[in-house]
């Protein structure tokens, strides 16, 4: 374990030392992001503008298909769900001073497992919908486990084994879609659909998995601030020699860190297939893990902020294919606006813009390969 | 790895290969010449990765910058009709992709790891917004014989009968090898990466080697991927790289951050594909083709967990320099 400095894990949520200044003032946690957004749809409306359309238009159908109507908003909760989830996943992790870029693959196999569990098996619901909850939640842990490990015992970096383990995860579900998972007598590399009994309901027109998923974000941010466990998380991840020496034990804090950002990629996943989708479909989750990352710096770090953050993510991503279809732009503009999005939030360009700090501490959270 | 275990282990491919070659000739030169090919642009983004955190920057960016190099050297190439011309566009985009990462991590100091995802977010979206059908080369890739030396058995026609980006991958490793242990350059870069403190203290300007730095390697990410899109699959793809670039940072751990160790280690994940893809084109093994997708990658992590704690990056990786 090396150590981290302590000045250069700031991230504005937690001041290890009181007499410093605080690199992120209240208003700058609220107006940073704020700018950083709309400097990106900027900067996005040129690349629409190019394209031959006005941008304002495109904008204006992008964000009214979503927002205008009950079935937009339904649909926004729908896409925001598996996002406040992964959101989450990648806060847990940067909270404890881990980069879990793996989220992608977790969620994957959280939804397999979580889809297999659905058709599996006949129980009654009270029974069979938790199960099958817990089943995806369990196996999006594992597999962030196999980093986790490697992290903490054989100090491999997390950031190259989950992104190998992403790699991995995608190749591994479209075989088992496609051959032990496969629903019969069917040509598609796709599972059965799972039973009544193992869907999420809806209340009213509102999703369960998306109220599921707002209460999971109220337990992090009570967990993260208030137990003793989330402050072991906060400990590592600020400065692990310290935590060392209050004898909080470092390894097994990293990997449970790291279990936990899987389990909650993995619900991710679980509740996307048992809410949304009805089955496993590979094509069907592309991307959401990367949005994570967006999602938890937009918050910064922070587990009740991530809920706004995924429902702008989620608008955009709801709205994407009406842009398309009533403009002909190509929906990845929504993925170079979020890129951008995520430029602006991580680097130091709007809070000089702004608040002309000349030397803001920038928020660092890497501390190199291997032994790190 | 320790030096002992990886003498033995290239001792040991290289009576294999010999054996094998006086077994089966022909099946032999293709397997080794496609083992190549596959450790191309491996090599070549490899020697990005070490470049990069030999200066103490971690660019985790690669497969974005390989991709947005390979979408423009196509593109470049089928619009102006003419291969080299497109492989310098290839080029040009990797620099500037380069100076974009060097921007971020260098000179704004930001979170490096950051910076790399942003690159892979954004060069996937713009490639893919930006993508369009029914382009195609003027011309395929001609290949070098180099004379003599391609008539001798089994190493000619692996080694001395290829593309133009082959020969330039195998003589950059070997030359960054020579420039970073042999030239006053290689010093500075080193001790920027190891210790950017003293760098500072005798004289070397540590945030401008490590921009420089950043920004050329970006340049041989462009390579990779001109030839990705160029000579090895001669058209573009969405997601073409198929994450080669983060293969390439393993290999790059894997090599011990030297560019002779990584050569060795591309040539050999090169080598484990080559052989997958022959056992299975024979039907000696019958693995459904997505355990063959994952061999790379699971590969990479074993040899992660047992070459980590033997290995030790430079000191100052992932740390922005901070004048006392």
């Amino acid at each position: 374990m090396s150590v981290t400095d302590p000045a250069q894990t700031d991230l504005g949520y937690t001041d290890p030392n009181p007499r410093r200044e605080t690199p992120w003032s209240r208003s700058q946690v609220i107006v940073t992001p704020v700018v950083s957004v709309l400097l990106a749809l900027t900067v996005g409306g040129l690349l629409i503008l190019i394209q031959g359309v006005n941008p304002l238009t495109a904008y204006w159908v992008l964000f009214s298909s979503a927002l205008g109507d009950v079935d937009g908003l339904v649909t926004v909760m729908e896409k925001s769900t598996p996002l406040i989830l992964t959101g989450l996943a990648f806060t847990v992790g940067l909270r404890t001073g881990l980069f879990n870029i793996g989220a992608q693959g977790q969620l994957l196999v959280g939804a397999i497992g979580a889809a297999w569990a659905g058709y599996n098996f006949q129980m009654p619901a009270i029974i069979h919908l938790p199960f099958a909850i817990a089943f995806g939640i369990l196996c999006g842990a594992a597999w962030a486990s196999i980093a986790g490990v490697l992290r903490a015992y054989r100090s491999v970096s997390e950031v190259i084994t989950t992104i190998m383990l992403n790699a991995v995860a995608i190749a591994l579900v479209d075989y088992l879609a496609s051959k032990p998972l496969q629903e019969p007598d069917q040509p598609l590399t796709r599972t059965p659909p799972v039973a009544d009994t193992a869907a999420l309901p809806e209340f009213g027109v509102i999703p369960s998995g998306f109220v599921i998923a707002l209460f999971v974000s109220l337990f992090f941010g009570w967990f993260l601030a208030r137990t003793t466990q989330g402050f072991r998380f906060n400990t590592v991840g600020l400065n692990p020699s310290a935590a060392n020496y209050a004898g909080i034990g470092v390894k097994k804090t990293i990997f449970l860190a790291m279990a936990v950002s899987g389990a909650l990629a993995g619900m991710g996943g679980a509740v996307e297939t048992l809410g949304i989708t009805g089955r496993f479909e590979p094509t069907f989750n592309a991307g959401l893990g990367f949005d994570g990352i967006t999602i938890a710096l937009l918050a910064r770090a922070n587990p009740i902020a991530t809920i706004p953050a995924a429902l702008l993510v989620g608008t955009m991503r709801a709205g994407a294919a009406s842009l398309q279809f009533q403009t002909g732009i190509e929906p990845e503009v929504v993925d170079v606006i979020l890129a951008l999005t995520l430029l602006f939030v991580a680097a130091p360009i709007v809070g000089r813009m702004l608040f002309r700090k000349r030397a803001m501490k920038q928020a660092s959270f890497s501390s190199g390969w291997g032994g790190a | 790895m320790r030096a002992r275990y990886a003498y033995t282990l290239t001792i040991a491919i290289l009576a294999g290969i010999v054996v094998a070659f006086v077994f089966d000739e022909n099946r032999t030169v293709s397997v080794l010449s496609f083992s190549l090919r596959y450790a191309v642009p491996l090599i070549l983004a490899a020697m990005v990765g070490i470049i990069c955190e030999r200066s103490g920057i971690i660019n985790i960016g690669i497969e974005g910058q390989m991709l947005m190099s390979a979408f423009a050297g196509f593109f470049g190439a089928a619009i102006t009709g003419n291969l080299i011309l497109g492989t310098m566009i290839g080029v040009g985009t990797g620099m500037i992709m380069g100076a974009f990462l060097a921007t971020g991590a260098v000179t704004w100091k930001m979170d490096q790891i950051i910076a790399g995802v942003i690159i892979n977010i954004i060069a996937t979206g713009l490639t893919s917004f930006f993508y369009s059908q029914g382009y195609v080369l003027p011309a395929i890739t001609p290949k070098l014989r180099i004379p003599v030396l391609a008539d001798i058995p089994l190493v000619g026609p692996v080694l001395f009968d290829n593309g133009l980006f082959t020969y330039a991958a195998l003589l950059t490793a070997v030359l960054l090898w020579v420039l970073l242990f042999k030239t006053i350059w290689g010093l500075r870069t080193r001790s920027v990466g190891e210790k950017p403190g003293s760098a500072d203290t005798s004289g070397i300007n540590v945030q401008r080697t490590r921009f420089w730095n950043v920004t050329l390697a970006g340049g041989l990410a462009g390579l990779a991927g001109a030839y990705l899109s160029i000579e090895a699959a001669s058209t573009f793809e969405r997601g073409l790289t198929a994450g080669r670039g983060f293969t390439a940072l393993a290999i790059m751990i894997f090599g011990a951050w030297n560019p002779i160790g990584a050569l060795g280690a591309a040539l050999f994940f090169g080598l484990a594909n080559g052989l997958a893809s022959q056992l299975q084109a024979d039907e000696v093994i019958d693995i459904p083709q997505q355990f063959i997708n994952m061999l790379p990658y699971i590969l990479t992590i074993v040899l992660l967990a047992i070459v980590s704690g033997r290995v030790k990056p430079p000191a100052a990786v992932g740390k922005p320099y901070e004048k006392e």
